[in-house]
């Protein structure tokens, strides 16, 4: 995506397709929130959601995107989501799988900016519903979630543990 | 799933009065407005003040105003000020629950008591006054 600046004066930031360089920035927004480090992963995320989609036109009906919120050179927040169709006969709907914004910064509107730019998106790519998952008691995520409006949806998660053979 | 009467008079007024923080109003005109009996929701504003959330107006043309955040404060604050949604979680036993049969419908219904409780805790009575704006 172009990269759009948004608010003015000290407050500005810019929002833009994540790039190699802010890897490093994004996982660390990752370890401040989760406390825990995922060697590969987010290099790994950008390869998939960056760098193969610019890469083969083929990927493209997926929309996958990671976006990065910057103060000039400095990561203040992402989103990654992208297109899921027919799991469990669930039409084309909008995913969005994780999103982080630095703890210092929590009340710039930072992620409801990520989020909207992921609803507008998906919405150009012709999605009218858009889905996550995320743990019961990650109530700072959910609060948010429900915040921009979402509700429950008609799908359940489940799991089991795996014996070992 | 169902709250207790006392439950609902207290989002039914909190709710009321948080989407105006200014204004005012008197039990009767809750009461009025939501169907509920006037005596009943007089002791749940009583407990509501008692909490922090509504001050009481004094004087001709007193009643009760908000004073909490509506950004911080959720429904599951207000719920649990006047009931138990998760007795399970929160130790509470019955008959049969020591037999097999009795644990794995503990399981069960230890599962329905996260999901609610999780679903009360992240809504924000803001985000509630959305919901409630969407209804027209």
């Amino acid at each position: 995506m172009p990269e759009i600046l948004l608010r003015g004066g000290e407050a500005a930031y810019t929002l833009r397709t994540a790039t190699q360089g802010d890897i490093a920035q994004v996982a660390a927004i990752d370890v401040s929130i989760t406390g825990i480090e995922k060697p590969g992963y987010w290099e790994d995320i950008h390869d998939r959601y960056v760098r193969q989609p610019a890469e083969d036109t083929g990927l493209a009906h997926l929309n996958r995107l990671f976006l990065c919120a910057c103060q000039g050179e400095t990561v203040i927040g992402f989103i990654v989501g992208e297109i899921r169709a027919w799991e469990f006969g669930s039409p084309p709907c909008g995913w969005v799988f994780a999103i982080g914004v630095r703890r210092d910064l929590r009340t710039r509107h930072v992620a409801q900016t990520l989020f909207q730019a992921a609803c507008d998106s998906f919405r150009a790519a012709g999605i009218s519903i858009i889905r996550t998952m995320l743990a019961r008691d990650n109530t700072l995520a959910m609060s948010f979630f429900r915040s921009q409006g979402m509700m429950a949806g008609p799908f359940i998660q489940l799991e089991m543990e795996l014996q070992p053979s | 799933m169902k709250l207790q009467k006392a439950t609902r008079c207290a989002l039914f007024a909190i709710l009321e009065l948080a989407a105006d923080p200014g204004r005012q109003m008197s039990a009767h005109e809750i009461a009025d407005k939501y169907g509920i009996s006037t005596n009943h929701l007089a002791k749940v504003l009583r407990s509501l003040g008692r909490a922090g959330l509504l001050e009481a107006v004094r004087g001709a043309g007193g009643g009760y105003r908000f004073s909490g955040s509506v950004k911080r404060t959720t429904l599951l604050d207000v719920i649990q000020l006047f009931e138990t949604i998760d007795p399970l979680a929160r130790g509470e036993r019955e008959d049969g629950d020591d037999t097999k049969a009795g644990a794995a419908l503990c399981q069960v219904l230890t599962e329905i008591e996260d999901i609610a409780r999780a679903t009360f805790a992240s809504i924000s009575l803001e985000t509630m006054l959305k919901v409630v704006e969407k209804k027209g």
